[in-house]
Order: C-alpha cells, then sequence, then structure tokens
C-alpha cells in the first residue's frame, strides 16, 4: 500500500486538511472569533522550530555525536527563561511600531533606514537558503525511502536532469501551497492567523508522529529503554555516544551549539514571525515560557535510543541515520508507522517552510523590492493606482524565488552534509543578527552605520568560513579552497582562519564571524553621536517597557494634506481600507467623518505606522516624506524633545508627590482646626457655668443685703438668719473662685506640687479628722478600714488630702440625715494604693456616672434639684491623681449608694507624667 | 510592576541555573561512563536537569497567591 501514487494522495489530503484549518481560522478571525489567541496555541506555534531537521536529522546527529544534539533544544530552553525580558520587549516594540519583520525591526531602529533594510533581507534570505533545502533534501529522501518500499534504498548521491528530480516538483508543491497560505488576499497589514492555527496542529501531529516511532522503536524492537542502552553500552564504539566530551567534539563545540541556538529562537525570520508578528497577546508568552522548553524535552526524549537503536539494527548495512525514524517502521514492515512517519516529516518540513518563506517574503517586499522600485520607477508608482495587488504579486515571486533558491542549494551542496549540518549553516547566518538586534534593543549609541558595518562584516565572514566551504566539499569550488586556502595562502584557510585551529567549523566561524561583527558595530557606532532620526528611534526601542514615553507624534514636525495621505494609504491598503482606517481614526478624535481630518502630526505618524505595516517603516517614511513636507529635526532639537518628555515625567512625579504631602498637610490642618474648634466651645461652655456659678451666690448676697437695707424694722432673727445666709454664700463664692484658680492651674500645667514622701494611711486620717465635724452635724456613721501599714509613695501630701476630703464631703453630701454611712477602705497590692469612699447615698444613674468628671456637671437633674456644690471638686480630685499616675472612677447601683474609688501607682515617677 | 520585575529576576535566575548546569565544568562531572536506572549518566543528568529547569520556569511564571498579582487581578 506504500506505492508512490498512495502516498502522494496521501500527502494531498494532509496538506488540504492544513489548509482547511488554515481557512477556518482566517474566517474566525475576520469574524473576530480568534482561534489562536490562546497560549497553548501560541506556544505550539512557536514549536514551528522544530522542523524535518529535527524529526529526521536528530537521530542522524545522535548517531553521529551522541547527545550532541541536545545543545540545539537546550540554547532555546535557556533564551525561554529570559523571554520575559527579550521577547516582551520585542514583541511590545514590534507591537508599537507595527513592524513585520526582523529587517523591517532592524531597519527601523536605526532610524528608520532602507539601505540596512535591505542589507538584513539578503542575509536572511541567503542564510535561510541552507535551510530551505534542507526540508526539501528530508522530504524528498523520504519520499524517495517510503515509494521505494519494500526495499530500503539508501538514497545515493547524484542527481537526474531537474525535470525527473522529486525534489524539484516538491518545491514548486510547497510554493503554491506557501502561496496559497499566505497571499491569498491582501493581509498585508494584518496577521496569518489561519496560518498559525496550521503550524500549531503540524506540531502536534509532528510530536504525535515521532512518539510513535519511538515507542515502537524502544518497546516494539526492543524491550525499553534500559535494554537499548544497556546493549549500547555493550559496544565500545556506541558507548561513546553517551559522553558529551568524546561524541560531540568537546565542550567548546557544546557551548557554541548552545549559543547558536538560543540566538536563532530569537533571529530566525519564522521565529520572529510567530513568536513576535503572530503574537496575540502579551500574556500568551507567559505559558510558552515553560510549554515550548516542555515541547522540545518531548520530541527529543526518543532521539538517542532511536540512534542507537538503528544503529544496532542497521549495524554494517550502512544506512544513513538521517532515515532511521523511517526506515525503523519499514523493515518491520509497519507500513501505517511508516505512512505516519512520512506525514509527520511532511509537518515539520511544511511548517517550517510556510512560516519561513512567508516571513521573508514580506521582507524581500517591503525592504528589497518595493525601495527600489520607489526609487527606481518613483514616477510611475506616483500615478493615481492600487498597489496593492503589485504588493501581492510581488510577495508571491518572492516565494517561489526562494524555494528554487533552495532547490538550487540543494542541487549544488546538498549532499555534502547530513541534515543538521546545513541546518547549522543557516544558524550562524541568522545569529549574525544578534549584535544588531540585542545592541538596539539595549545601547542608545548603535548607529545605523555601525549596524551596517558589523552585519556586512558578520556576514561576509561567515560566507567565507561556512558557506564557501560547503560549496566547495561539493566541488562546485575547488577542494583545494579548503585544504590549502585560497590561491594556496594557508592564514586565510577557510576552516582555520588565520591559524587558529582546534575548534570545530562552526565554532570557528561563530567566534570570527562575531569578532567581526561586534567589533564593526562598536568601533562604527562610537565614531560619531547618533542622528536626531537613531536618536529618536532609540528611544522608542530601548525604552519599550517603560510606561511613559515620546509617542512618535512628538517627533514630526512639518505639514500635509490629509486627503493627500488618505490616497497615499490607500494606494497601499485598497482604497477602501485607507477610507475605513482613516475613518476609524476620525471617530476616535471626535470627528464625525475622515473629510475633516486636520493633517497634524499624529496623523502623519498614524498613516506612516499604516503604511509601515504594509511596507515597512522604511519605506513607510520615504513614502509619507513625498507627500507630506516634512521640517527636518536637528539633533539638537530631538534630544530637546527626549529630554522634555523625561523631564516632564520627573516633574509629574515631583507634582504628584507634592500634592500628596500638600493633601496630608490640608487633613491635619483640618485636624487641627477641629480640635480648635472644640476647645473654644469648651471654653465657651466653661465660661458660660462659671458665670452661671458665680451669679447664684451673688444673686442671694444681693437680695438680701438689699432686704436689710431697705427694711430698717427686720426682726433681729430674721437679720441673724440673713446675714448668715450672706457669709455662706460669700464663703461658697470663696470657694468656687478659689477651686477655678486651682483648676486653671493644674490644666495650665501652672500648679505647684510639694512632691515627697506619703503615708496614706496619715493622709485619710487627716482628711477624716478635718471632715469629722460635718459628719457628726448630719449624724452619719464614718468607719475606716485601713490597712496596718502602707508603703510610701513619693506625691503631694496636701493634694491628696484635697482629693479625700473632696471625696468625703461629696459622700457626706448625699447620705440621708442621721442614717448616712460611709466607709472610707485604703488597701496596697504589690502595685498599687487603692482608696475607696462608700456611701449608702441614693447611687449615681449609669449615664451620669461619666459626666460627674467633667466641669460643672453634677449628679441628678439640674432642673429639679438644688446643686449642692460648685460642679469642680470631682474634675479638680480627677487631675491630682492622673497627675500621680492613678486613676479616679465611681461604682454604683441607683439606690445601693455609691463607690469612688482612686488607685496611685507605688513606683510612679516623681512628679507623676500622667501626660 | 513589583511582582513583573520579582517574575523578571526569578527567570534570570534560572537562566543561570541552567547556564552553569548545562555548560562546562559541571557537565563533565557527569560525563563519564556510569549509569543511572540503567541510563547512561550524562543522558539522565541533561534530561532531569532540562525537566527540572521547566518545572521551576512553570513554577515561576504560572504560581498564583502573590499578593501584587491578586492586585494586578483586582485591578485588571
Amino acid at each position: 500500500m506504500l506505492q508512490g501514487p498512495v502516498v502522494i494522495a496521501v500527502s494531498f489530503l494532509y496538506l488540504a486538511l492544513l489548509f482547511a484549518v488554515a481557512y477556518w481560522g482566517d474566517k474566525r478571525a475576520d469574524a473576530g472569533r480568534s482561534i489562536i489567541s490562546n497560549p497553548t496555541i501560541y506556544a505550539l506555534s512557536m514549536a514551528v522550530y522544530c522542523t524535518t531537521w529535527t524529526y529526521y536529522g536528530s537521530v542522524g546527529r545522535a548517531a553521529v555525536t551522541g547527545v550532541g544534539f541536545l545543545p540545539i533544544y537546550l540554547g532555546p530552553t535557556l533564551v525561554m527563561t529570559l523571554g520575559g525580558f527579550l521577547l516582551l520587549k520585542m514583541i511590545r516594540t514590534a507591537k508599537a511600531n507595527r513592524i513585520t519583520s526582523i529587517a523591517d525591526f532592524i531597519a527601523s531602529r536605526y532610524g528608520k533606514s532602507q539601505l540596512l533594510g535591505g542589507l538584513v533581507t539578503v542575509i536572511a534570505v541567503v542564510g535561510i537558503v541552507p535551510y530551505i533545502s534542507l526540508q526539501l533534501k528530508a522530504v524528498a529522501i523520504s519520499y524517495d525511502l517510503i515509494a521505494g518500499y519494500p526495499a530500503l534504498v539508501s538514497p545515493t548521491g547524484g542527481h537526474g536532469p531537474i525535470l525527473a528530480d522529486t525534489t524539484f516538483y516538491i518545491a514548486l508543491i510547497l510554493a503554491a501551497f506557501t502561496i496559497l497560505f499566505g497571499t491569498r488576499h491582501l493581509d498585508a497589514t494584518e496577521r496569518h492567523e489561519g496560518m498559525v492555527a496550521a503550524v500549531a496542529l503540524e506540531s502536534v501531529v509532528k510530536l504525535l508522529a515521532f512518539g510513535a516511532v519511538g515507542l515502537f522503536v524502544t518497546f516494539g524492537l526492543y524491550n525499553g529503554v534500559g535494554d537499548i542502552f544497556e546493549r549500547a553500552m555493550a559496544d565500545p564504539q556506541l558507548a561513546q555516544l553517551t559522553a558529551v566530551a568524546s561524541g560531540s567534539r568537546g565542550y567548546a563545540t557544546w557551548f557554541s551549539l548552545t549559543l547558536l541556538a538560543g540566538l536563532a529562537i530569537l533571529f530566525l525570520p519564522r521565529q520572529f514571525q510567530v513568536t513576535v508578528v503572530e503574537n496575540v497577546s502579551e500574556a500568551h508568552l507567559k505559558r510558552a515560557i515553560w510549554l515550548f522548553p516542555l515541547y522540545l524535552l518531548l520530541i527529543n526524549l526518543f532521539v538517542l535510543p532511536i540512534a542507537l537503536g538503528g544503529l544496532m539494527h542497521f549495524s554494517g548495512q550502512g544506512m544513513n541515520a538521517d532515515t532511521f525514524v523511517l526506515t525503523l517502521p519499514m523493515s518491520a514492515q509497519h507500513e501505517w508507522l511508516a505512512l505516519l512517519v512520512f506525514v509527520g516529516g511532511l509537518s515539520a518540513a511544511t511548517g517550517m517552510v510556510i512560516v519561513e518563506t512567508i516571513a521573508l517574503s514580506t521582507m524581500v517586499c517591503n525592504d528589497l523590492v518595493m525601495p527600489l522600485l520607489l526609487r527606481t520607477k518613483r514616477l510611475a508608482l506616483n500615478a493615481e493606482r492600487d498597489l496593492s495587488g503589485l504588493l501581492l504579486s510581488i510577495r508571491r515571486g518572492a516565494i517561489l524565488v526562494i524555494l528554487l533558491l533552495g532547490y538550487l542549494y540543494f542541487r549544488l551542496a546538498g549532499d555534502a552534509y547530513a541534515l543538521v549540518g546545513i541546518g547549522l549553516i543557516s544558524f550562524s547566518a541568522v545569529a549574525q543578527f544578534a549584535p544588531a538586534m540585542i545592541g538596539g534593543m539595549y545601547w542608545r549609541g548603535g548607529t545605523r552605520n555601525g549596524a551596517l558595518a558589523g552585519l556586512l562584516a558578520g556576514f561576509v565572514v561567515w560566507g567565507y568560513t561556512l558557506l564557501l566551504p560547503s560549496f566547495s566539499k561539493s566541488g562546485w569550488f575547488p577542494a583545494s579552497f579548503l585544504s590549502e586556502g585560497p590561491f594556496g595562502i594557508e592564514l586565510l584557510k577557510p576552516h582555520q582562519l588565520f591559524g587558529l585551529t582546534g575548534l570545530d567549523d562552526i565554532s570557528h566561524c561563530l567566534f570570527w564571524s562575531f569578532a567581526a561583527n561586534i567589533g564593526a558595530y562598536v568601533f562604527v557606532s562610537l565614531l560619531r553621536a547618533p542622528t536626531a532620526a537613531e536618536a529618536s528611534q532609540a528611544t522608542q526601542f530601548v525604552d519599550a517597557l517603560k510606561t511613559t514615553r515620546p509617542v512618535g507624534s512628538a517627533l514630526w514636525r512639518g505639514s500635509a494634506d490629509a486627503a493627500d495621505l488618505v490616497a497615499l494609504v490607500g494606494r497601499f491598503l485598497g482604497p477602501a481600507r485607507a477610507q475605513t482606517a482613516f475613518a476609524s481614526y476620525a471617530r476616535r478624535h471626535g470627528l464625525a467623518d475622515a473629510e475633516r481630518l486636520e493633517a497634524d502630526a499624529d496623523l502623519v505618524h498614524y498613516a506612516e505606522s499604516l503604511l509601515a505595516g504594509a511596507i515597512g517603516s522604511a519605506s513607510a517614511r520615504a513614502m509619507v516624506a513625498s507627500v507630506a513636507k516634512e521640517e527636518p529635526l536637528s539633533l539638537p532639537e530631538v534630544m530637546n524633545i527626549l529630554d522634555e518628555a523625561s523631564q516632564l515625567r520627573t516633574y509629574s512625579r515631583e507634582l504628584e508627590r507634592k500634592s500628596r504631602e500638600l493633601e496630608a498637610a490640608t487633613g491635619e490642618l483640618k485636624a487641627a482646626n477641629d480640635r480648635l474648634l472644640e476647645v473654644d466651645r469648651l471654653k465657651d461652655d466653661f465660661m458660660a457655668s462659671v458665670s452661671h456659678e458665680l451669679r447664684t451666690p451673688l444673686t442671694s448676697i444681693r437680695a438680701f443685703s438689699e432686704i436689710l437695707r431697705d427694711d430698717p424694722k427686720t426682726a433681729l432673727p430674721d437679720r441673724e438668719r440673713f446675714l448668715g445666709i450672706i457669709v455662706s454664700e460669700t464663703e461658697r463664692l470663696t470657694r468656687l473662685v478659689n477651686q477655678i484658680l486651682d483648676m486653671a492651674k493644674i490644666e495650665s500645667g501652672n500648679a505647684e506640687w510639694l512632691v515627697d514622701e506619703v503615708d496614706m494611711n496619715a493622709v485619710v486620717e487627716q482628711s477624716v479628722a478635718t471632715t469629722s465635724q460635718l459628719f457628726r452635724d448630719k449624724g452619719v456613721v464614718l468607719s475606716l478600714d485601713l490597712a496596718d501599714s502602707v508603703p510610701l509613695i513619693r506625691a503631694d501630701q496636701d493634694r491628696l488630702m484635697q482629693v479625700v476630703i473632696n471625696l468625703l464631703s461629696n459622700a457626706v453630701k448625699f447620705v440621708p440625715v442621721n442614717a448616712g454611712r460611709v466607709t472610707v477602705r485604703l488597701a496596697a497590692d504589690a502595685e498599687s494604693l487603692k482608696v475607696s469612699v462608700t456611701d449608702n447615698g441614693p447611687g449615681i444613674r449609669r449615664e451620669d456616672q461619666k459626666v460627674i468628671f467633667d466641669r460643672f456637671r453634677q449628679g441628678g437633674d439640674a432642673m429639679t434639684s438644688k446643686p449642692t456644690g460648685t460642679g469642680l471638686g470631682l474634675p479638680i480630685s480627677l487631675k491630682i491623681v492622673e497627675y500621680f499616675g492613678g486613676r479616679l472612677w465611681v461604682e454604683s447601683e441607683p439606690g445601693q449608694g455609691a463607690s469612688f474609688i482612686f488607685t496611685l501607682p507605688l513606683h510612679n515617677q516623681e512628679n507623676g507624667k500622667s501626660e | 510592576m513589583q511582582r513583573s520585575t520579582l517574575t523578571g529576576q526569578r527567570l534570570v535566575a534560572v537562566f543561570l541555573i541552567g547556564f552553569v548546569l548545562f555548560n562546562y565544568p559541571v557537565l563533565s562531572l557527569f560525563d563519564r561512563t556510569a549509569t543511572l536506572f540503567g541510563l547512561p549518566l550524562v543522558f539522565a543528568y541533561l534530561f532531569l536537569v532540562w525537566a527540572g529547569l521547566i518545572l521551576l520556569m512553570a513554577w515561576v511564571v504560572e504560581r498564583r497567591g502573590d499578593r501584587a498579582e491578586r492586585l494586578d487581578r483586582a485591578g485588571g
């Protein structure tokens, strides 16, 4: 069943399935329901990294170098850990600047230079051509093998005429398929959602197919991984393959392959396409960071077992190890598995070819052909006509040419190398972008000339040390070029440049090309300061991750006509799309339609970014310049704008900080004002209370005095009574005034305190003695419950007596006449003295228990009962007790009497310090 | 912001770990004729480190419960 026609039919069915998926993906994208807006699909699309190189070539590589195939996957794993910085920055920059390819990226960074974009494109095309030929070679070999079933014919060298060569047709079919995929309609400015969906599917297919072979070889042909390794280790030659140092020519090679692969994952045009250009959301990067390395790990699990298994299985038959994946199932007559493997290989190849050629064709069109056309035939192109068709044709042509170049390379040099060897030549080429790319993203000083010099130097060294030797090995170049150097100059031998030996040819090329590349980039960049255009673009790229940076429009000055801009964009995107784009821009700026647009810097910038998506940033700038009168900014002006922007940022941060401080200060002031108002209110209340308290005795004094003056006939007993009232009211007045003064002194802190050792027992006894007359007058029983001896405390004896006397006289006021009982207790514990004065009076209502300590507030209803005190006794007592660090409170139930209790700490500081 | 810089620093740390473990001289320690579970030592070592790195990366970028991240989510 594995005859040619069947295999071809299956292949086309598979391609048709892919096409259907892509078609569906595009339809969904048009409907706004993207199927690729998913982090897993994003990670799978990155797995386009695994081409037939991985699929067939890894086993071939492992059969020669053992674990030496691994660095190609360890490098990307390591680089993905840096994805959070590097890839995020690339994605954000690309989105902000409508960048569609790596050539555009570099050209845009260094002042939108057309020359630089062109050079990058040339390097990319020349560098990638061997890689494409690798895919063609792999598909051709696998087809020849499977079509030759049941024979196991290892493909021989030698090609027939082109028209009888399978590879040629494969190249044409792939070209047609890619053209269908990537350039069906002018989607130049948009992403290729359908293509990404198909690539993600292909990634699944190739992983499953490879996994199936792996399981088959490991568990079908052998008894598990352990068995394979056990048998292989028995063979000293195979055992070598499990070592790094001997198997893969040492750690230097290991390191340079890791580095190379790590750079490739960033700068291969197809990786840039799927990772940066086709990225739907930055958030997807998060999962890809670990899911993509996981994919790499899975697809490599069985590589070494298959390689060792194949080497032992085909021992002595001279079978090409690159074909083991396919020939092992074939030799075991597993036709279905062989077919699945073939389809998996086709997946690996088509995925790579489609994405790579679409990416390259975009570069060729935008950065190579368009600039040339715009330059040479400016008159014709400026005519009023729709150029979108032309763009599409250029891209289609580029795809075909690139694939034919790949075929050409396959014919010229394809046989000299194993699959991986060809791929590494391409990796080394794209690695030349690293200095200009990474330098451009992190170093403001890099200039256009520096990038040009670096790229050119690296490219030339690469061509001399890797590309030319690959032709030479195939016999298209004299072999003496390799063995003796050009014109017999030993020092210039391409694999031992300047006599450098001891490195394999890849590490050798990497060293010399990077030395030349980085050296030229840095040296030439430092020759002169960046120009205005370079400096402004450098800021856009280097500060890409900063939240605030000057927008591109801030760096444009000139005049233009809106209608001209719309027409210009229309010629490249098609008039309808241009109208839609400008209409939506107008709506965003609150205008009714595109007719009313003013051609200010923002609009010019918008038009340029639309064009940049279609024809690349360098061409876009040139085209906009052709319709707009731009006043070039000088370098100082650009620097001023950039400085202003950063100063503005500083100022605005400063302003924010000041305003926050101001708010805080305002809050404090408000609180202080509230406090002052409260104090003021209290003072008013106090004055009102004091006036009231003073007026009451004054009124009665005055009234009785008037009676005595006006009525001389008043009886003597009445006179005596009246005079008694006058005297007692005067005493009350005196007391009141004294207490007010006392209170004021204590509150203002001017009171004098005579602090000494005080015996609280003595204080209580003296106080009781002082007030004993009051108790006797009212017939109140006073009992004392004192401790035998209490510790001395440091306090003012007279003040404490004032407190106790106050409490005693309060108590005697409220207890009933002749039935009153007042108890004074004094106790000491470890920390404090506690004095309580308990009476059997009417008690104090709960709501009054707090307020009685306020000035002029007395228990009971002020309206009905006559006040019996000044209302300052308790507040003063409270102040005194608190001054010595103690507490004064009341415990009472209405009808049950009341207990006034105060405590004084034994170890108070000398002067209290309650505050 | 706080969260992204912390995650970024963790990833750089993972990179450094991987870079050291995957290269000379640490690699040479495992590059000898010995087996682990029947697998050649260096083969087992490379894949174990590789898997460990991937786990570490997944843990760093996917982990929940960072206070700042919750704030991010609440904000977005």
